[in-house]
């Protein structure tokens, strides 16, 4: 199964496109395409051209939660969940003291 | 430290009132993305992964305290509250919105920053020593030399659509810490027997994916012909390098489908047409823009260090001799274990500046490394610069040490990444302080990409990994013996690539071979030139 993901154009976050045709930064509202279908809603995604930028095709698998699949589904679960570096704001001196 | 002038104030403002109108075109439809997306990259916007990307230029990487708490704030307010330090002395933002960055260049420009020619196929920021200035070993100051670059190269109109994305270099010191020989251009100051400054030149070094070191092509250019000579290397280049493929369109590509002889002749046939015309420095110019760099005032010596084993071990490792007596270098690794190599907070990032105007001449330098450096910092003021700096987790005594490990944003950030690079080098570093290697081992680089384009500078690693997707799956080949400094060399591949969690377990293995087979004094490349790579080859691939 495929479906089709991008980045917003305001914020570049990471979006993806509804069964409505809208885009949403929630994967779980992803329309899940047939591979029939897939390319057709790829191309009505590129119309949306003031809403998002580089729409493109993921495949994801059929289980009920919305998970990347094939290939790039590292990368993808990257864009999914966020990096997987931990987080910096945690680093010592959460507040600024001047010396 | 350089200060704008009329010139430099104008065209940044200009530039930056330009870019706010075209985000505003984007926005509204009046330019396609294909339009705006040249038009982004030519002021450091770059779109990632999970954001756009601000790529902001410190120029050869020296920062004032403003600038830095500048810096600071961006990331606080605009950002998830940290930046990411490049290995190429510059700062990337990972999350700023796209509508936000217009007056994000605003509140550059006012501390007299950009992020001009940090994308695109121009002339990128200069490199140089990030002692620069303070070095004991330097033998001219690059400083001057990379703000005339800098000016030259600024919106230089021929120069502004070259074949491919172009990076200059500078050395004062022998020691190079400037990686001379894989940079398009690698330039080493020198002096002659009458004391006048000089240079050699190197064209078509370059790492990514067919690393190359420079070759020498001048063995002494007179500084003030550097201009028309920088002119007629870019010259030749413009006109016979490859722009039919992405993958060949380099200089070192040209340099060595011509020969670096033939190049060399090109070049200084070009040269002779134009040397000691427009383009020769004036005399009073060197002097002007050599002004801004004066070398600091003597500082007060400290008489007695504390008796603090931390803080020995600190000052040991981390910091270094200064030319003027009572002053030193002290390199900050935003290296802390378990850390994101090369991220430093908001507040991180204030307290150095805090340190830098107080103790150190309001002066900070940003190193390949993805280290922050107080060039200046004053002898008397070690110990309270140590305090500080150990209460904001910035006091690990590991600068050039094997957890000092450099990384590329990889896979969690970069939309160019086959695989992570962070995650890795957070792995290692936590494993390396578990078995104590940073203070059991001597001098060691470490460094991660996770693509062949190699930002991470994993071909000149002592120990090198490079991250490839492998039918989905995330390997990563490990090479030795690569140098960036000095007489640069390209690591070797060890043997097959190896899982994430092998590839760790790898470069720990190989820290260990090097800490015990290590003669006192000795850093990694020499133990492997003197044992040869089949003891790391057994510890990391058994017998």
């Amino acid at each position: 199964m495929k479906a089709v993901t991008a980045n917003r154009l305001t914020d570049g976050k990471v979006v993806y496109r509804t069964p409505d045709g809208v885009w949403s930064p929630d994967p779980a509202q992803a329309a899940r395409l047939a591979d029939a279908d897939a390319q057709a809603a790829l191309n009505a995604a590129q119309d949306d051209s003031l809403t998002i930028v580089g729409a493109y095709l993921i495949e994801v698998g059929e289980a009920e939660a919305f998970t990347p699949a094939g290939r790039k589904h590292v990368r993808e679960t990257i864009r999914l969940s966020g990096p997987t570096t931990g987080s910096t704001r945690a680093l010592p001196g959460g507040s600024h003291v001047p010396v | 430290m350089y200060q704008y002038d009329v010139i430099d104030r104008e065209l940044v403002d200009a530039r930056t009132k330009e870019f706010r109108e075209q985000v505003s075109a984007r926005l509204d439809g009046r330019l396609s993305e294909d339009e705006f997306k040249p038009l982004r990259l030519m002021n450091g916007v770059y779109l990632q992964l999970h954001a756009y990307m601000l790529r902001v230029a410190i120029p050869y990487g020296v920062l004032s305290a403003d600038q830095l708490r500048l810096l600071a704030r961006i990331a606080r307010d605009y950002d998830k509250g940290y930046g990411h330090f490049t290995t190429r002395q510059n700062i990337q933002y990972n999350w700023p919105a796209l509508v936000d960055i217009p007056d994000v260049l605003d509140l550059l420009a006012g501390v007299e920053m950009h992020a001009i020619q940090t994308s695109g196929n121009t002339i990128r920021n200069t490199t140089t020593d990030p002692f620069a200035g303070a070095a004991k070993d330097e033998i001219a100051d690059p400083r001057p030399w990379c703000e005339l670059i800098r000016q030259w190269s600024t919106f230089h109109p021929e120069f502004s659509w070259l074949p491919r994305k172009f990076k200059i270099a500078v050395t004062g010191s022998p020691a190079d810490r400037a990686a001379i020989g894989v940079h398009d251009i690698g330039l080493k100051l020198i002096k002659d027997a009458h004391g006048a400054t000089g240079f050699e030149v190197h064209v078509g070094g370059g790492q990514g994916r067919t690393p190359r070191i420079a070759a020498k092509i001048r063995d002494r250019l007179p500084a003030a012909e550097l201009l028309a000579y920088l002119t007629a290397i870019l010259r030749v280049y413009n006109l016979a390098g490859r722009r039919d493929n992405l993958y060949k369109a380099r200089i070192k590509i040209l340099v060595e489908a011509m020969g670096a002889d033939a190049f060399a002749a090109e070049v200084e046939k070009t040269y002779e047409a134009i040397r000691g015309r427009a383009l020769a420095v004036p005399a009073e110019e060197i002097e002007r823009v050599s002004a801004f760099f004066a070398a600091p005032p003597e500082g007060r010596a400290l008489e007695q260090f504390p008796a603090d084993p931390a803080f020995a071990r600190w000052r040991a490792v981390n910091v270094k001799p200064h030319k003027v007596a009572g002053r030193a270098i002290v390199v900050i690794p935003l290296k802390a274990y378990g850390q994101a190599p090369g991220d430093a907070s908001a507040a991180q990032m204030e307290l150095i500046a805090d340190l830098a105007e107080r103790f150190a001449m309001s002066e900070i330098r940003v190193t390949k490394e993805q280290n922050l450096v107080l060039p200046h910092t004053e002898e008397i003021a070690l110990p309270a610069v140590f305090e500080a700096l150990s209460g904001a987790g910035l006091a690990t005594a590991n600068a050039g040490r094997a957890s000092d490990i450099v990384a590329c944003p990889g896979l969690d950030y970069c939309n160019l990444a086959n695989a992570r690079s962070i995650p890795i080098a957070q792995q290692i570093s936590l494993g390396l302080e578990a078995a104590g290697l940073d203070a059991a081992a001597g001098e060691v680089t470490v460094k991660i990409s996770g693509c062949i384009n190699a930002c991470g500078h994993h071909h000149v690693a002592e120990i090198g990994l490079l991250g490839v997707d492998k039918k989905g799956e995330e390997v990563y080949q490990l090479t030795l013996g690569g140098v960036a400094d000095g007489a640069s060399a390209i690591g070797k591949i060890l043997g097959p690539g190896l899982s994430a969690d092998d590839a760790v377990t790898a470069v720990i293995a190989c820290v260990g071979v090097f800490a015990d087979a290590a003669e006192p004094g000795e850093r990694f490349s020499e133990t492997l030139d003197r044992i040869g790579p089949d003891p790391f080859k057994e510890a990391v691939y058994g017998a």
